[in-house]
């Protein structure tokens, strides 16, 4: 059996994408609120969870979407987000003058039961799990069930 | 918002999602029941839409940003139902855990509206 829909939305890796989707949302909604409410108060905090809130739903969208490029860009995105929460936390612990505001990866991803740690690494390894060749499609995977 | 309303939704929530997790984990695909506790979740949501809107008339005001609680509560009013859509769309266990997820994102969600209500000096 080989399906034309990618290979990264089958089984528990739809949870993973709807996880991914959650915490788009909860970022979004976190950086339009402090954009409106007061952006002066800490502007570099307040940019980095407008950046972070666009690369969880870019992140969301390359899981969903098949192919070569989509499977790059979910790399890129996922890494990039690693890198954030590592960088970001060490940061927030160290120079927390820096980061007056929270964000989503300000201690690790505290505010957001350090799912914002826990979800690249999953991330990372599903996707190696899941290497962008034409496989049968997802033999062991039953979709019902 | 109302102390007891909001503990008892949370409640439902935290029973919502682990019973989706669970059940999902167990094999399931969604059913009245994951389907239902999370509509139920739901309409709780809008209870508190309209509690939220009338409070203050009463003098029952948010302690802390009211911008803020607006935010989360919409957001948290938008999961639930996209998890039923997704439930009904995709017919497999996994959907049935997305339920519980979406359903525990809530709790969390409420907890922290509480605390801008609540508790909150600033």
């Amino acid at each position: 059996m080989t399906t034309t829909t990618s290979s990264r939305s089958t089984g528990v890796g739809r949870v993973l994408i709807a996880v991914y989707g959650l915490l788009a949302l909860a970022a979004t909604g976190r950086s339009v609120f402090q954009l409106l409410d007061d952006f002066e108060r800490a502007p570099v905090a307040y940019a980095l969870s407008a950046l972070a809130a666009v690369v969880y739903i870019l992140a969301t969208v390359a899981l969903i979407m098949p192919g070569d490029v989509w499977y790059r860009v979910a790399w890129i995105t996922i890494g990039f987000e690693f890198l954030g929460v590592l960088v970001v936390g060490l940061l927030s612990i160290f120079d927390p003058v820096l980061f007056p505001a929270k964000t989503v990866w300000s201690m690790f991803g505290r505010g957001y039961g350090f799912v914002p740690l826990v979800l690249p690494i999953l991330g990372m390894l599903w996707l190696y799990r899941h290497r962008a060749r034409v496989t049968p499609a997802a033999v062991s995977e039953s979709p019902a069930v | 918002m109302i102390e007891w309303l909001t503990w008892a939704q949370i409640a439902v929530a935290v029973v919502a999602g682990l019973l989706g997790v669970a059940l999902g984990l167990l094999g399931r695909t969604p059913n009245d029941l994951t389907m239902g506790a999370t509509a139920l979740v739901t309409m709780l949501l809008v209870v508190q839409v309209v509690v939220s809107l009338l409070a203050p008339v009463f003098g029952n005001t948010a302690t802390g940003s009211a911008l803020e609680f607006w935010v989360y509560l919409v957001t948290a009013l938008l999961i639930p139902p996209l998890a039923i859509v997704w439930g009904l769309v995709d017919r497999t266990r996994w959907s049935t855990v997305i339920l519980g997820v979406a359903n525990l994102a809530v709790a969390v969600m409420l907890y922290r509206m509480y605390q801008i209500w609540f508790v909150q000096v600033a």
